[in-house]
């Protein structure tokens, strides 16, 4: 700016070509006296434009950003509440989730137990079942062991008396005496006393 | 350009004798009606007036959130004002002065511009009168938010900063008042008026010196006469540069005074 205000002094002092400095009304003052026409044309010009500014473009544009503000505020606010809703969903979701889980946590637990509870019982059953059989099995077992034992004692005591009245010659068919003679002997056999080598000799 | 330049301009081109161009050139009388008297730059004027308000009243029509190609482009412009100037500068009570401070901008920058607008070529701000008009509106508005807000005898007192030694009250008070009356608006109106008729000078003295070294009879000045067009042509782009920027300076300014009046404290 300075070097053109140095322009312009030079030209001012060096200036030839016309006559006067161009300014005032009819062209001979100096270049910073207006002229009265242009002042008042450019007062009446930026009147207008300053009225057609004030009335028009501002109010139209300052409108038209105060909307953009809202449709951006409003757009932002309704991302926010789409965040909001898919946050809500999300929880719902997880907490259906959890109690999904939970209960098919008790539901095996459940299941689990009643299994062992069947397995128990069923265990229990058994036992009582093979304890009925062995028992059944060892009363039958005792049952025919006394009929065999009773069976057996009898026809070993008729035989050994037909034996020995064989050998003897005479009937020891006598009860009294056959039946004192084989309890003994059968005594003295259960107990061990006789041996099969001493009744073989 | 040269021609019509050379045209409207009264240097004249000899064979002999070259004369540069004069401050009186800028003096372009084209009807006396003796109440009146027509000159160009009053008709470089209407076409100014006419011209700011087709682009804003077509850059604002119909304004809508998402622009047109055509409103997009005047939001650069006056988005340029609102946040680069009058939001910057006056803070958060701007928005009141945006018309004042944009329909300047405006009327300055179309105002320098017609200097490089071909078959205008004349820029009104390049005389007094115009930088006056301007500056008196500036003047004006500044004074009048002033003493509005601060009252009449608040806004004097406003201009002397607070914590001052009493001794020094009275020299700063002639300062500040100096600068708030008189060096503000001589420099804001000569500013303006300096750079674009010294601008225009520069362009008229290639131009009007190349023509007359074209239509010299030696060859040899013939050939000068491409060195000194081109310079020409170069400062025509770096005037268009100037002519932006002096619109600027002058609308941020306007701004800066509005501001410093709107203030709290100095």
């Amino acid at each position: 700016m300075l070097a053109h205000v140095t322009t312009l002094a030079g030209r001012l002092v060096a200036s030839g070509g016309g006559e006067g400095g161009g300014g005032g009304n009819d062209g001979t003052g100096l270049p910073i006296l207006p002229h009265t026409g242009e002042l008042i044309f450019g007062i009446i010009a930026i009147g207008i434009i300053l009225f057609v500014a004030w009335k028009k473009v501002v109010p139209a544009m300052e409108q038209m950003y105060a909307e953009r503000t809202a449709a951006i505020e409003g757009g932002m606010k309704q991302a926010e509440e789409a965040q909001a809703a898919a946050a809500a969903a999300k929880e719902q979701y997880e907490s259906q989730l959890a109690q999904a889980r939970a209960e098919a946590s008790q539901i095996r637990e459940n299941a689990r137990a009643e299994g062992a509870q069947i397995v128990a019982e069923m265990r229990e059953q058994a036992n009582a079942e093979a304890g009925r059989i062995t028992e059944n099995a060892t009363k039958q077992i005792a049952a025919e062991r006394q009929q065999a034992s009773a069976s057996l004692r009898s026809e070993v005591g008729r035989l050994s008396t037909d034996l020995a009245s064989k050998i003897v010659g005479e009937s020891l068919h006598d009860e009294v005496r056959s039946k004192g003679t084989v309890d003994r002997f059968l005594a003295e056999l259960e107990s061990g006393q006789i041996r099969p080598e001493k009744v073989g000799n | 350009m040269s021609l019509s330049a050379a045209l409207t301009s009264g240097a004249v081109v000899t064979a002999d004798e070259f004369t540069g161009p004069s401050p009186a050139d800028f003096y372009q009388p084209m009807w006396d009606f003796g109440w009146i008297e027509i000159t160009r730059p009053m008709l470089v004027l209407v076409l100014v007036t006419i011209l700011a308000c087709w682009i804003m009243l077509a850059g604002s029509r119909n304004a809508s959130v998402v622009p047109s190609k055509g409103q997009f482009y005047f939001e650069q412009i006056y988005d340029f004002v609102r946040g680069g100037i009058a939001r910057d500068m006056i803070g958060p009570n701007y928005k009141k002065y945006l018309p004042l401070i944009f329909g300047l901008f405006l009327f300055v920058l179309l105002s320098n511009l017609m200097a490089s607008t071909p078959f205008v070529q004349n820029p009104p701000s390049a005389r007094i009168a115009v930088p006056i008009a301007a500056t008196a509106v500036v003047y004006i508005a500044y004074h009048y938010v002033g003493f509005k807000k601060h009252g009449f005898l608040g806004y004097f007192k406003f201009m002397v900063p607070a914590g001052l030694a009493p001794a020094m009250v009275p020299v700063i008070f002639l300062l500040e008042a100096a600068t708030f009356f008189l060096i503000r608006p001589l420099t804001l109106a000569l500013r303006l008026f300096g750079n674009m008729f010294a601008g225009h000078m520069l362009i008229l003295v290639f131009v009007l010196g190349g023509e007359f070294l074209l239509f010299h009879d030696n060859w040899l000045f013939k050939l000068f006469s491409v060195g000194a067009f081109g310079m020409g042509f170069l400062m025509q782009i770096f005037e268009i540069l100037i002519q932006a920027l002096q619109a600027y300076v002058f609308a941020l300014l306007a701004a800066s005074y509005i501001g410093t009046a709107e203030a709290d404290e100095h």
